[in-house]
């Protein structure tokens, strides 16, 4: 059986990782590589990159530490932020990356998915929504509307609509994230999460809220995530990522247990 | 020296990397004297396997795959990789090397698990293996280890004699496939972690005899 999977995500600008990111051992808090080290061998079976960096002129950088975390680590990691044409998702994945993630970018540009999904293939292809709860309307008949620019914009779209559209596009992964949820630790929004994760067929990242091993629980299982994104609670060392395994694995969710 | 065939179908760079942390050096080439004269050979993939195929066969590699078969060189299959040498694929309805008797098939749909879950596919994540018969390349493989998958087909081979172990997702499929010198698994080694990487190790010290 196919386990859940418990994702680590690292925010990067400049080349550094952000926010003060607690350590007990013997690591620079800073360097992106060795953050993706250390939750390689704490158990992490994927890593998320988030790069930042203001300015694209300064995109370079963050080529240079995907390439050197392709070197250090053995399992697959995704880089997303700021991505907005083939030639960003070639760089990307070329510097070892094994997926791109594209947010903003698909929604100026739906055709850049399809397009992506060809040159590369699917399963390298991760659509990156920023949702928001908004009254139900006409043009929102789910209830929740695409957001973008860190969730300054709206769009007027149906989050429920572009994830479908994104799956017939191309996409081979979405991950989720609930603008009214993140940062607020009080959980992820499993009724977004139910919906769009029961009417797509590819899989669905949870993202935006986990504050207890709880939370990533009912994200997984009450709401069928395929997989839980994962930053302050083990950045700050609430938990590590083995007790967040121990306990699903007690509560009978399958997760990897041996790394 | 190694030879990672490069036959322009997905990321090379990977398994080269893992490698390379192994300390074993290798070459990604296309060049055929190259790969004659290599050790051995690791024949990777991503993609669609009509391409694969079409490509293969344009570089003239696919009989240069063949007679190192037939020379007892030791090759390593993946993802990919896997399928191709079965003798066709569902995907693009392709006929293919047919080092390996059997066919790769499209997981049915819907696919639901055990307790009747919805399953998605491509079959995408960690699952583990049970392996069914000892191989020398599967040293010191744990029955917890799991490994990293991305596929939609899976390999069918015409006898059981081939499966050397099997993956559940919905239905039981075989996920590695070995016959003489030849081993092939559907996951991704180089992105499995350490036992991904112990097994690639395994596999570049391998004289290339098995007996089932």
């Amino acid at each position: 059986m196919l386990s859940k999977r418990i994702i680590p995500c690292l925010d990067v600008r400049d080349g550094k990782t952000t926010k003060g990111i607690k350590f007990k051992e013997n690591i620079d808090i800073g360097d992106p590589v060795e953050m993706a080290r250390f939750y390689y061998e704490e158990g992490a079976d994927e890593i998320v990159f988030y790069d930042i960096t203001a300015s694209s002129d300064r995109r370079d950088i963050m080529i240079d530490v995907v390439r050197r975390v392709a070197e250090t680590i053995f399992i697959p990691f995704s880089v997303g932020g700021g991505i907005r044409t083939i030639q960003d998702m070639r760089s990307v994945l070329l510097a070892g990356a094994e997926k791109v993630s594209v947010n903003s970018g698909a929604v100026e540009n739906p055709g850049i998915i399809s397009q992506g999904a060809l040159a590369f293939g699917s399963q390298c292809i991760v659509l990156g929504m920023d949702v928001k709860k908004v009254k139900k309307s006409k043009e929102i008949p789910s209830g929740y509307e695409i957001v973008i620019h860190g969730g300054r914009k709206n769009t007027g779209i149906d989050a429920l609509y572009w994830a479908k559209k994104a799956e017939e596009l191309g996409a081979g992964e979405i991950c989720l994230n609930s603008i009214d949820a993140d940062g607020t630790k009080e959980g992820y929004e499993l009724i977004l999460t139910s919906l769009i994760s029961d009417n797509v067929n590819i899989p669905v990242i949870a993202s935006g809220g986990a504050g207890s091993i709880e939370h990533i629980y009912e994200a997984l299982v009450n709401a069928r995530a395929d997989a839980a994104l994962i930053a302050s609670v083990v950045h700050y060392e609430t938990f590590s990522i083995r007790n967040i395994k121990e306990e699903l694995n007690s509560r009978g969710v399958k997760v990897r247990r041996v790394w | 020296m190694i030879s990672i065939i490069d036959y322009e179908a997905g990321n090379l760079k990977s398994v080269e990397r893992a490698l390379k942390k192994l300390g074993f050096a290798c070459i990604i080439t296309q060049n055929k004297e190259e790969i004659n004269r290599s050790e051995r050979i690791i024949f990777p993939g991503v993609g669609a396997a009509g391409k694969a195929i079409a490509d293969l066969r344009r570089l003239g590699l696919d009989n240069v795959l063949i007679k190192a078969f037939e020379e007892g060189k030791p090759i390593l299959g993946i993802c990919l990789g896997a399928q191709i040498i079965l003798e066709k694929s569902e995907e693009n309805l392709t006929k293919c090397l047919g080092l390996i008797p059997g066919e790769v098939r499209l997981f049915p749909r819907p696919l639901f698990s055990s307790d009747k879950e919805r399953l998605k596919i491509p079959h995408m994540g960690w699952n583990g293996i049970e392996i069914i018969k000892r191989h020398p390349v599967l040293n010191g493989v744990g029955p917890d280890d799991e490994f990293y998958f991305v596929h939609s087909y899976y390999v069918k081979p015409a006898s059981d004699e081939y499966l050397i172990g099997v993956t559940e997702y919905g239905i039981e499929f075989c996920s590695i496939i070995g016959y003489r010198n030849l081993i092939a698994v559907q996951f991704h080694l180089e992105k499995s972690g350490s036992p991904g990487l112990r097994i690639l190790k395994n596999f570049c010290k391998w004289d290339g005899t098995y007996n089932a």
